[in-house]
């Protein structure tokens, strides 16, 4: 009797699991497929991006007319970033898939640059015409390799949650068939590296800035020490670790970290000359006791106390109870270098420096010959559209699209309620740069 | 005699135009801090300096305690205006001459910034005309699903935007708008050392009273070029999941690599693209970046977005003791903090 309901208990019980492990068993395969169908979708676009890609280039190369040829350029860039947004998606972070999309961002930076130049008055060079010709071919094996793998994921039925199995288990060793095409398609791409663009391509890569041009010799440990104390305020012969970092000696840094309770202070300082690069120390704020005018004193005064010499404020911001000052370097003629940026943040319950940067400022601090400019304020004044309101001027060197520093005059305007920063060519009247500037963002959880 | 008659006149206009001013003073001049204010600045400072300047019709943004460029531009123009150096800076002769020219109305002000209603604060202009309904249509449809009895207790009490007579706003203190989402109490600011509590939206007039008392709170903030608030929060999510055991210069060298990758070719180019990137971050992978991030994580997200780079330029990390691809030790190293290596 007991015996028969103990059975019947138990196989009510057994049955029950298998019913709830068939549903989760279920929604467990409901997911993956969802999963797998997105990057399936990411991957069939990309070879189709890429394939109308190389039609595309193609197209381009024989075009006489340059009216169609600004269009047809813009269109390859949309390309471009379409296929670049589905490598994006696919699992591909740890594979050496780089190369392609650097591939692809030098592509969508020649196209968008040739696009939106006036080429009825600046025609395609001869070079760019052969930087196309290389473009087209680097894209028609790109497209060849792609199709390959396309072809055999679709033939034998390959799932890219396999390759993500893979992938995250670390076993590069396995026979995948998709990992191996994107990696024969990586190598061809590679191939073409060195050839790809003329001269005067500028690469998208960022050109090597370091600190290697500095002033000064090189310091040891004990030096780097003496330095990080004149900043972070610690007792006398605190213990500090000292790491040395960076890619050789000459762009090297020594990072110093003191730690004392809940109290993190670390710096970086260049191995040649000694130069600070940052300081970041964090610590609780819970008010603010100063304002943001006396706060920007003692950021001021902490630049002068460490030999920053002419510098100007440029921006400041209050974040809760912080504020963050920016100051760019201005020249003896009152122009403002933008390249030479320090940022400085200060705690506005006591005033203390709690963060500094000048990382960029020793990137590109130097003593510059600064030219006079070609064309008038009014001229340049003239060329502003005509429905802003100019509210100030000056002149400032900045660092425009083609990474050249360049002296422009430098105007705020207003179109009505927002205010736009125009840069405009000191001497030959070209609209550098223009930036809408950030308005105040309303707190959403008070709409709410 | 005639001369000293004329010298008690004009000793008694005297005292009379001083007890007038002082008295005219007394009310408005306890209203600014002692502080300068200066472009950044948030607060209510501010709120003041944006409800004067629009009074006078300088300003004509919205009063949002935020010093953003559309004050400064007020401010430049009202100094010029008014023969004062044109710095931008508000400090003492500026406030002094803001007092002289103009009226705030501080309850009508912050009534509306409370009940987060659109409104103005031009002068000339009937206040109870520069109230609208409230900002976010959103908050409206959403309220009386939520508490449908709120919405009939307060439109009892009468005609919504309209208000009672008089210039005043308030003058209208104790009206409960019928639009059941302006009962909602705002919560007060993002800052997270605060402890006000935003009040149960069904109170009596008893604890408006008590809220007229605490100070107003900006309803904007300032958020860098480039990024919203909600893209720090993703940010913060992402900084959280990966690094929340670290040191916080590991923090925000997390935040920079992020930012880094934004920048290179090599990487999608929005935060939100190289977070959700499949594969690259563990935190995302395992479901980590959905944790509620802390204040820490959020101050190395906005460190890293305003220029520090503790990370010195790196576009991977690695935590050595769990990384499982030999490619990712190929890669150029650069330093290591805490418990990962960071690299080109």
């Amino acid at each position: 009797m007991i015996r028969g309901i103990l059975i019947g208990v138990l196989a009510v019980a057994v049955g029950g699991t298998a019913f709830w492990g068939y549903q989760e068993h279920q929604e467990k395969n409901a997911i993956l497929i969802n999963a797998e169908n997105n990057y399936q979708r990411a991957f069939h676009d990309l070879t189709y991006q890429v394939d109308l890609l190389h039609d595309k280039i193609g197209a381009t190369l024989a075009m006489n007319t340059q009216k169609s040829l600004s269009p047809a350029l813009a269109d390859v860039w949309r390309i471009t970033s379409e296929a670049h947004n589905d490598v994006g998606q696919l699992p591909l972070t740890l594979l050496p898939f780089n190369k392609t999309e650097e591939f692809l961002a030098q592509v969508g930076e020649f196209s968008h640059r040739t696009a939106v130049r006036n080429l009825e008055k600046d025609p395609l060079t001869s070079e760019e015409q052969e930087t196309l010709q290389s473009l087209y071919e680097q894209a028609a094996t790109m497209q060849e390799e792609l199709r390959t793998v396309q072809n055999m994921v679709i033939q034998d039925n390959l799932r890219w949650m396999d390759v993500e199995m893979a992938l995250a288990s670390g076993e590069e060793t396995t026979d995948n068939t998709i990992i191996d095409g994107f990696k024969t398609v990586e190598k061809t791409v590679d191939g073409y590296d060195e050839t790809g663009f003329g001269p005067n391509q500028v690469s998208s890569r960022e050109k090597e800035i370091g600190y290697k041009d500095l002033d000064g010799d090189f310091i040891n440990k004990e030096e780097a020490r003496k330095i990080a104390e004149k900043y972070i305020p610690v007792p006398k012969n605190a213990k500090m670790t000292i790491a040395k970092g960076g890619p050789n000696k000459e762009n090297g840094f020594y990072s110093v970290t003191y730690k004392k309770g809940n109290w993190e202070a670390t710096m970086d300082i260049t191995r040649k000359g000694g130069y600070p690069i940052y300081l970041l120390q964090n610590r609780d704020i819970t008010d603010q006791n100063i304002s943001l005018n006396e706060a920007s004193k003692e950021a001021e005064k902490f630049l002068k106390e460490h030999n920053f010499m002419d510098m100007e404020l440029f921006e400041s911001t209050q974040y809760d109870n912080v504020g963050l000052f920016t100051f760019v370097s201005i020249s003896e003629d009152g122009v403002r270098i933008y390249p030479d940026a320090i940022s400085i943040k200060v705690a506005l319950d006591d005033g203390s420096i709690l963060n500094f940067t000048a990382e960029e400022y020793l990137k590109s601090h130097k003593t510059r010959d600064i030219p006079e400019p070609t064309i008038s304020k009014e001229e340049a004044k003239s060329m502003l559209n005509s429905n802003v309101k100019v509210q100030d001027d000056r002149l400032s060197i900045i660092v425009n699209e083609l990474g050249e520093e360049v002296l422009s005059y430098e105007f705020l305007a207003t179109l009505n309620n927002d205010t736009y920063r125009i840069f405009i060519n000191a001497n030959n009247g070209v609209e550098e740069e223009i930036e809408k500037l950030q308005n105040a963002e309303p707190i959403y959880e008070n709409l709410v | 005699m005639e001369w000293m008659s004329r010298q008690v006149k004009w000793f008694l206009i005297f005292t009379l135009a001083t007890a007038i001013f002082f008295t005219g003073n007394m009310q408005e001049a306890s209203a600014f801090s002692e502080q300068v204010i200066q472009k950044g600045a948030v607060g209510e400072d501010v709120i003041e300096l944006q409800a004067r300047l629009q009074y006078n019709g300088y300003y004509n943004g919205e009063i949002d305690g935020v010093y953003g460029w559309g004050t400064y531009w007020a401010v430049r123009n009202f100094q010029e205006a008014f023969g004062m150096e044109i710095d931008g800076l508000v400090g003492e002769e500026t406030k002094h001459m803001l007092e002289k020219a103009t009226k705030y109305n501080k309850q009508f002000v912050k009534k509306n910034i409370r009940n987060d209603r659109d409104f103005t604060h031009y002068g000339g202009t009937g206040l109870d005309k520069q109230s609208g309904p409230k900002d976010n249509p959103q908050g409206s449809e959403k309220a009386p699903s939520t508490d449908p009895k709120k919405g009939q207790g307060a439109g009892k009490s009468g005609d919504p935007g309209a208000g009672k007579a008089g210039d005043k706003g308030a003058a209208h203190k104790d009206e409960q708008p019928s639009d059941p989402g302006t009962n909602q109490a705002p919560t007060p600011n993002t800052g997270e050392g605060d402890t006000e509590e935003a009040p149960p939206p069904d109170q009596g007039s008893e604890t408006e009273t008590q809220q007229e008392q605490q100070p107003n709170k900006p309803t904007a903030s300032n958020t860098p070029n480039g990024f919203s608030q909600n893209d720090i929060q993703v940010m913060s999510n992402a900084v959280y999941g990966e690094a929340r055991g670290e040191p916080y210069e590991g923090q925000v060298a997390v935040a920079a690599v992020i930012l880094n990758r934004v920048d290179s070719p090599q990487f999608p180019n929005t935060a939100a693209g190289v977070i959700f990137e499949p594969g690259a971050f563990t935190a995302v992978a395992d479901g980590q970046i959905y944790l509620t991030p802390n204040e820490t994580a959020r101050q190395a997200v906005l460190d890293a977005i305003n220029g520090w780079d503790p990370s010195e330029g790196a576009l991977y990390y690695f935590n050595p003791e769990t990384a499982t691809s030999n490619w990712i030790w190929s890669r150029p190293q650069i330093k290591r903090i805490g418990k990962h290596i960071f690299g080109e």
